[in-house]
């Protein structure tokens, strides 16, 4: 393959605020004819407003050419793992863009809403039948935002049983947001490790669990590495004998979706993001939507309000709920990020979704055959079936050679490839965790494991070009330290003029 | 490639996986064209009323002009389907923008340092809750009790588990914090006071350094709430002396989407230690390696939750950044003169609109300077909203479940023409007096 094949748009790009002339505007709207004159009062006015002075083109230019030097599913192949990067149909976003969406407000009348309050109900109801869990609520705006509200609702739980259980466990391949929402919900963390199968070591489980503190465990399944946890329902008797709840994180729900289901294994809660298995685009960091459902048990904890039906069609927000934990944000959730859901789910039907885990497992597994046995790579846990994701270490390359998970991540940048997730999970070491999806082509794959194999070589021969890449790409590579030091630090237009001084 | 792993069928993937694999689960159809799911997205969807401007509902979410461009400019595939940007050299649009978001939202709030987004309002008010408790290590959060119960209620649910107290200060005629009551609460124990200009009644409070003063006085920290598009005009909350600031987005060239259009707005003083608190992801400018060169990365990780797990300033990974990025748009798009005129726009509107109810023998709750939002008072708040929908106003937003208030809340904007005012408070004073 020809490396020099890839080129990034690179443009000096100056900041927004260096760009225009004194006097130009790029918006205009209506004027009012009102003859008086509103005097504000000095006191209040403010001094000075430095935005910059733009015409419409000029803005249009700007972000054009900044969007040129961005990387998208739409742009090629985006493997990170746990992150689901699959393609976003269009479709959805038509439909997310209609009046009928996008201009309703969230206090017209319930009467005025009906194709709304539809919409999320079959929404929650799909959801539920999809996890084998009992009821849904769409509130929350992200997957952390779901597991604080899941911590949140084990909280109230146990306040109204009248115990008092202040941990939550989690295994040492959560992803961070876990341990960081369990602490936000006011819990103590307890971490539990991986053993040599890449599964929950069960007796440190045992020894972790306690009757009287355990509010709850939260599980990826499949876990951060690929690997299903093939002692889920010993591991559910476990915390349910304990009193606790099993939480599941809906990130990686990918690898069993149409096949599995949650709540048939156990857990009493469960959060999705629907900005990944559920194909709504992730917008360069959001919005999302992190829904989360429980089983009956639990149902009186959900956020408030939500939808019911009443037999005969009609839809209403209910807000009857003495024991509900509140409200996690305003309003109803991501409405629009629903909608291209409910499309997907449309579009993919029970089969469409089963095949998506079929296909996006094979991938995975098809990648992994391939890559066994390239030179400075390894891949642990070797024999164990991976879901929709795997976790390969450069370990072996970096002893050999000096050339570290992050200079193979940048390679890759140059050849047109988007890096896995790298550095995580930390159960391994330089670890390269892949996520394909069922929307890669066959043919990318194949060019990953290519890659890989040429980057080994010149790791070995000649490793000094390796530490220089990126070079294809919109900037080479950047100063980490530069950007943190307190020296240095600009983290505004406004930061930058005072250390220019 | 199934026989490239000696495998004979996708099933034999998932052999280890211990329940279910029999059977379709969940969802009970078969696959949909696109024809076939749009046409059944838009039968259920016609089943919605579409208002236009003819809403005046207050409160937020808010009808404001949404320009073109900036529709065109965030449906491109190279942002809507990007990832956050942790490969920095492939993602320096999306690092940029956000860079330029926080920039602007930094002079537009008269702060130094913005994050590129938290998920609403009421979040961000408290994840500024959380942060002010983290840097003065008190537990008490002061906010005024004109905030709506909605928001209230997501304090409530972040602060309880934190131990944090959320007291509520009484609103006095003008709608402002009630400073006598603010004196008496305010005290070692605070960790912050929270006051908004305008507020949700849309008045606006003159004289915010003196809330902010009585903060500062027994150590605690000033939050103050401004709405983006005011300040194109009013004093920021910089300019008042705010510690922290925090504002509703959705104003910023984003449609009001059934309210899930959510973007918080946070910013801060270039304090030290409030940034090591800060929640949420922030781009900083730096050079390249080689020395050369400007980029951006995403800057102080350290306190986030994929490094520090459960010793993160906060847990939010996915936030709101392509909307971040729309709100740059626009405050690129309307610039320094524009939002000016906006502000001005907005106001003259929202005075009209005061004076002509008040000459309808309508009166107000509240007096003084209003901003976009302003409440009227209906014996009957219900039955107003009902005889208005009849004859396609929206009506507005009943005060009476949050605030015991016999009033509407109504906001007009910069959409709104004199004959639009002038149907809305003919509307109001046929539907309030029958």
């Amino acid at each position: 393959m020809d490396e020099r094949a890839f080129r990034q748009s690179r443009y000096d790009e100056p900041l927004v605020f260096d760009l225009g002339r004194e006097g130009r505007e790029g918006l205009s709207f209506p004027d009012f004819s009102e003859p008086r004159v509103l005097e504000v009062p000095s006191q209040i006015r403010r001094k000075d407003l430095r935005l910059p002075q733009l015409s419409e083109v000029e803005v249009v230019r700007h972000f054009t050419r900044l969007s040129q030097m961005n990387w998208g599913i739409d742009t090629g192949p985006y493997p990170l793992g746990s992150c689901t990067m699959k393609y976003n149909p269009r479709l959805n976003e038509e439909i997310a863009s209609l009046d009928q969406i996008q201009m309703i407000h969230p206090l017209q009348s319930d009467d005025e809403l009906q194709g709304a309050l539809e919409l999320m109900y079959r929404l929650e109801r799909l959801l539920s039948s999809l996890t084998g869990m009992h009821r849904f609520t769409l509130q929350p705006a992200a997957g952390a935002h779901g597991e604080l509200t899941g911590c949140l609702i084990m909280r109230k739980y146990f306040k109204e049983l009248g115990e008092d259980r202040g941990e939550i466990i989690v295994p040492d391949t959560a992803h961070g947001t876990n341990p960081a929402s369990a602490a936000m919900a006011g819990f103590n963390v307890v971490e539990v490790p991986t053993g040599p199968d890449g599964c929950i070591e069960i007796e440190a489980l045992k020894g972790a669990v306690s009757a009287k503190r355990t509010a709850g465990m939260m599980m990826t399944n499949p876990n951060t590495l690929g690997i299903f946890e093939k002692d889920v329902l010993e591991i559910s008797r476990i915390i349910h004998e304990a009193g606790g709840l099993l939480y599941y994180d809906g990130a990686n729900l990918q690898g069993i979706i149409g096949r599995a289901r949650p709540g048939d294994m156990g857990f009493d809660l469960v959060h999705l993001n629907l900005h990944k298995t559920f194909s709504t685009p992730h917008g360069g960091g959001g919005p999302g939507s992190g829904p989360v459902g429980v089983k009956g048990l639990l149902e009186g904890f959900l956020p408030v309000p939500l939808i019911s039906e009443d037999g005969r069609g009609k839809y209403r927000l209910s807000w009857d709920a003495p024991k509900s934990i509140g409200k996690v944000r305003g309003w109803y959730g991501a409405f629009p990020v629903l909608v291209r859901a409910y499309c997907y789910l449309l579009s993919m039907g029970g089969s469409g979704l089963r095949l998506s885990s079929g296909i996006a497992v094979l991938n995975t597994n098809y990648f992994l055959r391939r890559v066994e046995g390239i030179r400075g790579f390894s891949t642990p846990f070797q024999g164990i079936r991976r879901k929709h994701e795997v976790v390969i270490s450069a370990e072996p390359l970096l002893e050999e050679t000096g050339v570290t998970a992050m200079d193979v991540s940048k390679a890759l940048l140059d050849r047109g490839l988007h890096p896995p997730t790298v550095y995580f999970p930390q159960v391994v070491r330089e670890s390269m965790m892949f996520e394909f999806t069922e929307t890669e082509t066959r043919e990318n794959i194949d060019r990953y494991v290519e890659a890989l194999r040429e980057i080994s070589a010149q790791a070995y021969s000649d490793p000094q070009t390796l530490k220089r890449a990126p070079e294809n790409t919109a900037a080479g590579r950047l100063d980490e330290v530069w950007a943190n030091h307190p020296r240095t630090m600009v983290l505004s237009h406004r930061m930058r003029q005072m250390k220019r001084g | 490639m199934l026989a490239a792993l000696g495998l004979s069928s996708l099933d034999e993937l998932f052999s280890d996986v211990p329940c279910g694999h029999s059977k379709t689960e969940g969802v009970p159809y078969e696959p949909m064209d696109e024809f076939s799911v749009k046409s059944c997205l838009e039968r259920m969807l016609s089943k919605n009323k579409l208002y236009g401007k003819r809403c005046f509902i207050g409160g937020g979410p808010w009808f404001h002009h949404i320009p073109s461009a900036l529709k065109h400019l965030i449906s491109r595939g190279e942002f809507l389907t990007s990832y956050t940007p942790y490969q920095p050299e492939a993602s320096q649009g999306m690092l940029q923008a956000l860079f330029e978001y926080q920039s602007l939202i930094s002079e537009l709030y008269g702060m130094e340092i913005a994050n590129a987004s938290l998920y609403d309002l009421p979040t961000a008010i408290a994840e500024a809750m959380l942060l002010s408790a983290r840097v003065t290590g008190r537990r008490k959060f002061i906010v005024p009790s004109s905030i709506p119960k909605e928001r209230a209620a997501v304090l409530r649910g972040y602060g309880e588990p934190q131990g944090i107290r959320i007291v509520e200060i009484a609103y006095d005629g003008a709608g402002r914090l009630d400073r006598e009551a603010l004196l008496k609460e305010a005290d070692q124990g605070a960790a912050a006071v929270y006051v908004e200009t305008p507020s949700f009644f849309g008045t606006v409070d003159a004289e915010i350094e003196e809330v902010v003063e009585i903060a500062h006085d027994v150590g605690a920290l000033a939050v103050v709430g401004a709405d983006p598009l005011s300040l194109g005009l009013l004093k920021s909350p910089g300019e008042c002396g705010a510690d922290i600031a925090v504002g509703d987005g959705q104003p910023l060239g984003i449609p009001p989407g059934l309210g899930g259009n959510g973007l918080g707005i946070m910013a801060c003083r270039l304090d030290n230690c409030i940034l090591r608190q800060m929640p949420g992801r922030i781009v900083g400018m730096t050079r390249t390696a080689v020395g050369e060169g400007r980029g951006f990365v995403l800057a102080l990780s350290t306190r986030e939750q994929h490094i520090r797990r459960q010793r993160a300033t906060s847990n939010i990974c996915t936030n709101e950044a392509l909307l971040a990025v729309a709100a740059a748009i626009y405050l690129s798009l309307a610039g320094r003169e524009g939002l000016r005129k906006i502000a001005d726009g907005i106001l003259r509107r929202t005075d009209y609109a005061v004076r002509r109810m008040k000459e309808c023998g309508l009166r107000l709750p509240f007096s003084g300077l209003h901003f976009r939002d302003f409440a009227v008072e209906v014996a009957d708040p219900d039955g107003v909203n009902t005889r208005m929908r009849g004859i396609g106003l929206s009506g507005g937003r009943d005060l009476s479940k949050d605030f015991g208030l016999a009033a509407l809340l109504f906001a007009v904007t910069e959409l709104h023409s004199k004959e639009d005012i002038d149907e809305l408070v003919n509307a109001t004073g046929w539907a309030a007096h029958g």
